[in-house]
């Protein structure tokens, strides 16, 4: 089975402050990390090919150069290979030019039976260019996907989370995936994968290599664009309460009373 | 292609610029054969998407910036009217839809269109009856049984269809889990912009532009997104953020059946079945008030308690990533990064600490009460109502009070 994890190196959430002076998010110093929906792609496609002796798994990401320490850290959680799509003409994507240049990608890299994305990155949360991918390479998806019933050499059959509930559907191959992070827990490297890592030969595509049209994308082939960023009003701390319990109780009840929830 | 440069003659290394562009793609270097201080902006194209936010600080014009105009992707004049797409479940209109009629409906007005709906499903004709009162002038219906239940293909296949023939030039979409699997695959299909988890929309009357606002990185910034060039615009609009759409008293609306041949739709999956989650009877995403519990709830027992306090409110219990990897309650409860984001009238925050992962799942909420023995710890900080004290003290007594006043 040919397996594809598609990830995205996003700037860790954790580390992310305010300057309060200035109201913008502070850079400097921010680390980056697999955007954390995609260590659940990984799992998954490494799990998969664990149980179906002689698959491989690809990851693939779209990014800057330094973005190949992702694909190294996705190999020592036991992907295979490696693939940086990585090219100036790709820069300043919104999610149809990246669902793009990802598709073009994974064309010129041959055939593949599933490919799996996180639901969404933490960084632009728009859960956008999984299915989008899927059109663009003429296959199906599911999106939100917590759990692989089963899987045959012909059907997969899996759970789709909802707001209400979840959803049982079949489907055949090829078929694209994105994932929740109710679906599986995320190995921590071994030291074998750690040295697969670093013995590793990441693939770097360019728009050229995968037979891209330039004008579909970057910042040109992106029907979005962004007129303008502001930072939000940051909120500040309203009331205290504290002393007895029963006093704590009856004060914020009457709070309830006001905003007419009780 | 776009380019953008820094202008050396012209920066002074005021810095300005660096701390405020919103991707960190600008940096300090030295000026060579200057003093120290005397830097020059460099710009890291890699990160740089050519927002413009630099350019317009810049107070001595000292970036450059040519933004080619994106190629043209539709003839724009052909497109005219507010879309909304009505999403069902099990038959029923999402609540989400209503407030995208309300948002819809004042766009309609500004641009004098029509505000129209697209209803999908099996035997829902007599549904589109709760659209028209709510102020739509066109409902267009598919009603087949190979549309009973959401899956991609066959529902991309037919709104598509429908977009391509009648040309609406905004689309706007839940951002359910529904609306942001369809709407991306609709958008990719057509090859226009899509804009996700809308949380304000407005309209430039001159353009026709709709300029959707929404939140990035967690909300710690916002981003206002326009499609300049190609049409229909879509966005998906999030949940709970705009008022329902009132009942308009005898308005009336026209009912279209679009005539499809559902012979030749796509159809690649095949819907099995649907599992209800019956650990709650309102989920996260829907209630107006959640109770939510985190690390200091201490186990699955004491989520009992908040369920008890959100029951007698009629609202939903949510919970922090510590709770639900600890096994104490279902991940459909988890509230933040890696759960759902929500915006309910109140949230109350049990024994939560406020990692910045849980915050920017809630944060938007219009009042946060927290209860928690730690009056410094960050929800604490930023809650309209902090109690401090003891959880399993102080929500007994909530209960008792709320319970002798009814």
């Amino acid at each position: 089975m040919n397996i594809i994890a598609c990830i995205k190196q996003v700037p860790n959430t954790t580390d992310v402050k305010i300057d309060s002076q200035t109201g913008r998010l502070k850079r400097e110093g921010v680390e980056s990390i697999i955007n954390p929906f995609d260590e659940y792609a990984i799992e998954e496609a490494v799990r998969l090919k664990e149980k179906n002796p002689g698959s491989k798994v690809t990851v693939i990401t779209m990014g800057p150069p330094q973005a190949e320490s992702a694909l190294r850290e996705a190999i020592s959680r036991g992907a295979d290979e490696g693939v940086l799509v990585c090219d100036r003409p790709f820069g300043g994507a919104d999610t149809l030019a990246t669902a793009y240049a990802l598709s073009s990608a994974i064309k010129h890299l041959g055939n593949f039976d599933i490919i799996f994305c996180g639901k969404q990155a933490t960084d632009g949360d728009t859960a956008q260019v999984g299915p989008g991918l899927a059109e663009m390479l003429g296959i199906t998806h599911i999106a939100y996907v917590k759990k692989i019933e089963n899987i045959d050499g012909k059907t997969i059959r899996v759970e789709r989370l909802m707001e209400d509930g979840y959803d049982v559907i079949e489907c055949g191959f090829p078929i694209l995936m994105t994932v929740v992070k109710e679906i599986n827990v995320p190995r921590i490297p071994s030291l074998k994968g750690k040295m697969n890592a670093k013995k590793a030969v990441i693939k770097t595509l360019t728009a050229a290599d995968v037979n891209a049209d330039l004008k579909r994308v970057g910042l040109d082939g992106s029907p979005t664009q962004v007129m303008k960023i502001f930072t939000p009003p940051q909120r500040t701390g309203g009331e205290k309460f504290s002393g007895e319990p029963q006093d704590i109780a009856l004060s914020i009840v009457g709070k309830f009373k006001e905003l007419g929830i009780v | 292609m776009s380019s953008i440069n820094i202008l050396n003659d012209k920066c002074v290394g005021c810095g300005q610029c660096l701390s405020l562009c919103p991707f960190g793609a600008i940096s300090m270097e030295e000026r060579p054969g200057h003093p120290k201080k005397f830097g020059l902006a460099k710009i890291d194209l890699d990160k740089c998407v050519y927002c413009g936010t630099c350019v317009s600080a810049c107070k001595f014009n000292a970036i450059n910036l040519q933004k080619d105009a994106p190629a043209q992707g539709s003839d724009k004049d052909k497109y005219r009217g507010i879309w909304v797409y009505a999403e069902q479940r099990h038959g029923e209109i999402s609540s989400v839809v209503f407030e995208l009629l309300n948002e819809g409906k004042k766009l309609a007005s500004e641009l004098s269109v029509p505000l129209s709906a697209v209803l999908i499903g099996s035997n829902i004709k007599s549904k589109a009856k709760d659209l028209i009162d709510r102020g739509v002038d066109k409902v267009y219906i598919f009603d087949n049984p190979i549309l009973a239940e959401f899956q991609d293909d066959p529902y991309t296949d037919v709104l598509t269809r429908l977009i391509q023939k009648e040309k609406p030039e905004i689309v706007l979409m839940g951002a359910t889990n529904i609306g942001r699997s369809f709407a991306s695959r609709v958008a990719a299909r057509i090859g226009t912009g899509l804009t996700a988890d809308c949380t304000a929309l407005a309209i430039d009357a001159q353009t026709r532009n709709l300029h959707q606002t929404r939140p990035a990185f967690g909300g710690n910034i916002m981003a206002t997104i326009l499609t300049p060039q190609h049409r229909p615009q879509m966005a998906t609009v999030r949940h709970k953020v705009f008022k329902q759409a009132k009942i308009i008293e005898g308005h009336k609306g026209e009912i279209i059946e679009v005539e499809t041949d559902y012979s030749t739709l796509l159809n690649r999956t095949k819907f099995v079945q649907f599992i209800k989650d019956t650990s709650a009877k309102i989920n996260v995403s829907d209630a107006d008030i959640i109770v939510s519990g985190g690390r200091g709830v201490g186990g699955a027992e004491g989520f009992k308690l908040l369920k008890e306090l959100a029951d007698l409110l009629g609202g939903a219990v949510g919970a922090s990533r510590a709770a639900v990897d600890s096994d104490w309650i279902p991940y459909s409860h988890q509230i933040g990064q890696t759960g759902t984001t929500v915006d309910p009238k109140v949230y109350i925050a049990c024994g939560i600490s406020g990692q910045i992962q849980h915050l920017i799942g809630m944060n938007s909420a219009d009042t946060i009460i927290a209860i928690n023995r730690d009056a410094s710890c960050p929800m604490m900080q930023i809650a309209t109502y902090a109690l401090e004290g003891d959880i399993f003290e102080i929500i007994p007594n909530i209960i008792k009070e709320i319970k002798s006043k009814k």
